[in-house]
């Protein structure tokens, strides 16, 4: 955080900041990251934004229509389906991430042997390729050949192949994302626990606190922070799933990201639609953030 | 006091140790499994794939399925891609970040939390708000069907990842030493370049091996802008085996285990690093 008191002049501060040697240097150093991110990511969402408002084809932005993509965007079932989907799915996948993910921290967060094993196991599904863990998991849900389907339906869990119906294929993605991103979350949430210093519990235990008050009264505040954040980045990786429906279900299942991609990259037939589904999902991750950030009073600031 | 906790005494303390490593080995199958099935998958012959019950024993392997994916030369060539891709990723962002990085963690100056909340919103970005906008300028420019198109949007969704774990490295350094090297008359980036860059080698490391497997791994970019076999990476050319290869889940299975391996070994080799980088941005301490 700057120490200097704030300007009262407006154009002042511009020339004291580009006025002292430091500063000017420190502007230079970040301007050149900034500078791909305004081209490459801000100028094509008010672009889309743009196109979104317009007859929009892949070849013409075509005459201003207001909002008519937007309103047969929602008229659509195949949108309203990639949004029912993108929201179950994100619900439920970072819930039980979370659930499990902090159950695996408490029980790992102690010195025992073999705990560099047990870290690389845990990235090994993290590191993977989305794409290829859900081609992986096809192969495991396919219905002549994959030991998942085979063992469902050995003990009667289904009655029909798996990546044939689509609430099981939904049901698939969830395990597969749960799999795949619990150690993360359980790592972000083990490096939270340790920060936690130990003369906490003792005094506590001192006083009487039992494991139940320990947990809600000390470990939960105390983690909050980090709690916010793991949760925060798996939700907005979660809203913006792609790779894993797509490739899992071999296009049959539906998200928002879907949706937009069939739109202005397969069918080019919807480009104005995908835009303006574009659009709303710029707009809700945006509010979903700020939700996080202000709703849920997280701390983003990198000063101490 | 950890110690305290993991070495309990009496039958009870034993008991418990045998239940957190029966969970422990647990929970490390239940990550690895699907590595382990895919790979047996791999490595049996056809009609061993087909057997119903499933057979879990392996008889002895064979080397079939990898020979079918390396005699096709769009799986070499989509390796070589990937490799390419993010190879360049990582060095272009890498440069830009340690830069901005260093500025970020080290002098002062008033945009900085405007800055850093610039670099935050882009790592929450759904790219696929700008891939229409995109495929219009670089098909406006000539990108299409290049490495380029790529790797420049790749460098903008994993600069937040590397700038965010770079400023954590750099605060860590400590600051004595460039204050020693300006007194003796160094210039900001003189500094930067001979004293910071040098200690924090191993920082910079890091994230490179987190850059380089974000980039690896990127999908939906490579599957926008790239349409023919000769630049796409392994993350669209291996759905595509699903197609090619349509009943031949061996050679399936054996692509997906190739592509894996590389990062399986970096894992293994630089799990403590990886994960000290992961957690350095999330979690204060």
């Amino acid at each position: 955080m700057t120490t200097a008191p704030r300007e009262k002049k407006r154009g002042g501060w511009l020339k004291e900041e580009f006025g002292n040697p430091e500063r000017r240097t420190a502007y230079y150093m970040v301007l050149p990251a900034l500078l791909i991110i305004m081209i490459v990511a801000v100028y094509p969402v008010l672009n889309s934004i743009w196109l979104s408002l317009h007859a929009a084809t892949i070849t013409a932005t075509g005459e201003f229509v207001g909002f008519e993509n937007y309103v047969e965007m929602f008229g659509n079932d195949d949108f309203i389906s990639g949004l029912k989907n993108t929201v179950i799915f994100t619900v439920v996948s970072v819930f039980f991430e979370f659930i499990i993910g902090l159950g695996i921290a408490l029980a790992i967060n102690r010195a025992f042997r073999g705990r560099g094993l047990v870290r690389a196991a845990v990235l090994v599904p993290w590191a993977f390729p989305t794409v290829i863990s859900a081609a992986m998991w096809r192969l495991m849900f396919q219905d002549q050949i994959g030991v998942i389907n085979y063992v469902a339906n050995g003990i009667g869990l289904i009655s029909e192949p798996i990546l044939s119906d689509a609430t099981l294929l939904l049901i698939g993605s969830i395990l597969v994302d749960v799999w795949k991103t619990t150690p993360f979350m359980a790592l972000l949430l083990l490096a939270g626990l340790q920060t936690i210093p130990g003369e906490v519990y003792e005094a506590a235990r001192v006083d009487g606190a039992n494991v139940l008050q320990r947990f809600f009264l000390i470990t939960m505040p105390l983690l909050k922070s980090t709690i916010l954040v793991a949760v925060l980045f798996r939700t907005m990786d979660s809203y913006r799933v792609f790779d894993l429906f797509w490739v899992m279900s071999n296009r049959q299942l539906e998200s928002l990201s879907t949706f937009v991609y069939q739109g202005v990259r397969i069918s080019q037939l919807q480009f104005a639609q995908g835009n303006a589904a574009a659009v709303f999902i710029f707009v809700t991750a945006f509010l979903l953030a700020l939700f996080f950030i202000y709703g849920l009073g997280m701390q983003t600031s990198t000063e101490d | 006091m950890a110690s305290a906790t993991a070495s309990g005494s009496g039958s009870k303390g034993n008991f418990n140790m045998v239940l957190f490593y029966v969970f422990l080995i647990g929970f490390v199958l239940v990550s690895l499994f699907p590595l382990l099935w895919v790979f047996k998958m791999s490595i049996v012959t056809r009609s061993d794939l087909f057997q119903s019950p499933v057979t879990t024993l392996v008889a002895p392997p064979i080397a079939d399925s990898y020979n079918t994916i390396f005699a096709n030369p769009d799986f070499r060539r989509a390796l070589l891609n990937s490799t390419i891709i993010a190879g360049i990723t990582t060095i272009i962002c890498l440069f830009f970040g340690a830069i901005a990085a260093y500025a970020i963690a080290r002098l002062r100056f008033r945009l900085k939390s405007v800055v850093m909340t610039t670099i935050l919103a882009i790592s929450f970005f759904p790219a696929v708000a700008i891939i229409a906008p995109l495929f219009l300028l670089f098909s406006k420019v000539g990108l299409i069907n290049t490495y380029w198109s790529v790797i420049i949007t790749d460098v903008v969704f994993a600069l937040p990842l590397t700038i965010w774990i770079l400023v954590s490295f750099f605060k860590e350094l400590p600051k004595d030493l460039e204050e020693a090297a300006r007194v003796d008359g160094a210039t900001t980036i003189q500094a930067f370049r001979k004293v910071i860059v040098p200690l924090a080698a191993p920082g910079v490391f890091t994230t490179a091996i987190l850059t380089f497997i974000f980039a690896w791994n990127e999908f939906l970019f490579a599957a926008t802008f790239l349409f023919d076999a000769s630049t796409q990476p392994v993350t669209v050319a291996i759905p595509n085996f699903a197609t090619v290869y349509t009943v031949d889940y061996g050679a399936q299975a054996a692509a997906s285990v190739v592509v894996t391996i590389p990062l399986v070994i970096l894992v293994l080799i630089f799990q403590r690093r990886i994960v000290s980088g992961l957690t350095a941005g999330a979690v204060k301490g």
